[in-house]
């Protein structure tokens, strides 16, 4: 260890240090922010007296923004769009892993380009869809347009995971006389049951992140934290403890569930493409 | 029993294909609505053909977003490519720190892009933002971040960097990772130097990966949104104004849903041409990795 090595070292965990405080303060701005009283939010920056108003105030909808309501509507959203997605999503990748049939890898591609398509162009003839319809600010409205998300990230994932198990046991399983639905249930989904709950839990968070949809497909009725955190922001002052409470509070689901799902992100936020 | 194996594949798939065809078909009637002058205000439209296309390439506004959607899509994927491989490579050198860090490396990454917006709107405000407090002492605590063209931009750019630059880390560190020892083995025999490691082995064979979080990042932000509306609204004037804000603009502020379609289709060409070319270039790369290991 020469003197030289060793300020080299220092030197690069520092450079790491810096950039973990850009990485971490503004969150721990925004906790900073949200338990100041509403006196204190510019006259001193670091030392207050903390008090829970801004969040009872958020979560009471006493700003005339039923934020409890919002939250419930993305949970409810949320879920709904992942388990339909899985529901079809499954059975595809399971077929598209196993066999090679007429326009198989066409579909797998088209389904790819939805992850890269600007959401407008789909967004703004469903806008004008939803309203003939009556899915305008719908559950079922902000459900389907949601598969956007989480089918592709869904189907292509555990397409990785199908194409990654052996089809020897289903084909032990088929000669002990199941039948190939018996095979994909019993032997396969087990197998790859951690990978399921792991791009369950992935697609849940970029459907809970997303924004763009219920911006413009819902008004009140279905619409989402993403779009009601924002709301906090309007008029001239915008009262930054509450805007700082209710950033927070919408984006705890997602950061819980992130870490547990850390061993798994590497493929499932690059579809497959790269295995850790 | 002879034909029902061969169908089995599509019975599997049918239910994912209906589905697929219900996203499939707003795309089709919106490039329907792209050849009429459907607007709130003309709820009876007559068929223009391509008129909407030529108007939106004659017009300076486009040429403007186009412009800054580039700018902002070149300059966040350049710097988190490049700030995303330093962390990992710092990460890599497995000091105790870097394994403490490394768990807590995703939390920006899982913040919705317009909550990590509203975040730094909160702190970048010129008078009363925590930034700006922070930069007093040393002489800088009047800039005026999001309210000058340029700052604007770079502003928006900044909230990328930070949502963004843990993804590009995660799947260079994965790559980092899964490198053969061999090569590097050899060349410390050799007395082969830091720099010259780096760039004859560790950056040739990281490189695919690298690579796949280039395009990503690089496609996504062609299409940012959620940043921009909740950062700037596409101000000060139109110098945020990139093109999915511009499309969001005409169809649902204005309501020209016709003109702001054909935005979002001339954005999904681009988008589509520009992964063709990036893919066709990661297989080049895949197979030259391939041949350093």
């Amino acid at each position: 260890m020469t003197v030289q090595k060793r300020l080299l070292g220092w030197l690069a965990d520092a450079a790491l240090v810096l950039y973990f405080v850009f990485a971490l303060f503004p969150i721990a701005w925004m906790v900073i922010l949200s338990l100041k009283p509403a006196n204190q939010l510019f006259s001193t920056y670091f030392s207050f007296s903390p008090t829970l108003d801004g969040y009872r105030t958020v979560l009471g909808d006493s700003e005339g923004i039923p934020f409890v309501r919002f939250f419930v509507n993305s949970l409810v959203v949320s879920v709904g769009a992942v388990l339909l997605s899985l529901l079809v999503g499954l059975p595809a990748a399971y077929a598209s892993a196993r066999w090679r049939f007429k326009g198989s890898e066409n579909l797998m591609f088209t389904l790819l380009s939805f992850r890269f398509a600007p959401e407008l162009t789909v967004i703004i003839p469903l806008f004008v869809l939803y309203q003939k319809l009556g899915l305008f600010d719908t559950y079922v409205g902000m459900v389907w347009v949601l598969q956007l998300v989480t089918l592709p990230l869904i189907v292509w994932i555990m397409r990785s995971y199908f194409a990654d198990l052996t089809p020897e046991l289903e084909q032990a399983a088929l000669l002990d006389g199941y039948s190939r639905k018996q095979a994909f249930v019993k032997v396969a989904l087990p197998l790859v049951k951690p990978g399921v709950a792991a791009v369950s839990l992935l697609a849940f968070i970029f459907a809970w992140n997303n924004f763009v949809f219920p911006l413009i497909l819902t008004s009140s009725e279905a619409q989402t934290v993403t779009v009601g955190a924002l709301s906090f922001l309007g008029g001239d002052r915008p009262k930054y403890n509450l805007t700082a409470a209710a950033a927070l509070v919408s984006v705890v689901p997602p950061l819980l569930l992130a870490l547990t799902i850390q061993r798994y992100l590497v493929r499932g936020l690059s579809f497959g493409a790269v295995k850790s | 029993m002879g034909w029902r194996p061969a169908l089995r594949p599509y019975l599997l798939i049918v239910p994912a294909l209906l589905l697929t065809c219900g996203i499939l078909y707003p795309f089709g009637l919106g490039l329907y609505y792209t050849l009429f002058d459907f607007s709130a205000s003309k709820p009876q439209p007559d068929l223009v053909r391509l008129e909407n296309y030529t108007t939106v390439f004659t017009q300076e506004a486009f040429w403007n977003s186009a412009w800054v959607t580039v700018l902002y899509a070149v300059g966040a994927a350049v710097v988190e490519t490049v700030l995303g491989v330093s962390v990992a490579l710092l990460l890599h050198r497995s000091s105790v720190i870097g394994r403490v860090l490394e768990k807590i490396l995703i939390l920006p990454l899982m913040i919705a892009p317009v909550i990590a917006a509203i975040i730094w709107k909160l702190m970048l405000q010129p008078s009363v933002g925590v930034v700006n407090h922070l930069l007093r002492p040393f002489g800088l605590g009047g800039v005026q971040w999001t309210d000058t063209p340029t700052g604007a931009l770079l502003s928006s750019i900044a909230v990328d960097v930070w949502v963004y630059t843990p993804f590009v880390a995660i799947l260079a560190l994965a790559g980092l990772r899964s490198l053969p020892t061999s090569p590097f083995e050899a060349a410390a025999v050799d007395g082969a130097g830091w720099w010259y490691t780096f760039r004859r082995l560790t950056l040739p064979m990281l490189w695919p990966y690298v690579l796949v979080a280039v395009i990503f990042r690089f496609m996504d932000s062609l299409k940012v949104f959620d940043i921009i509306y909740a950062l700037t609204e596409g101000g000060p004037g139109d110098s945020t104004v990139v093109l999915q804000i511009r499309a969001y603009l005409e169809a649902i502020r204005f309501q020209r849903y016709s003109f702001g379609i054909s935005y979002t289709i001339v954005l999904w060409a681009v988008v589509y041409l520009a992964a063709m070319v990036l893919v066709k270039h990661l297989g080049k790369i895949q197979r030259k990795a391939a041949e350093v290991k």
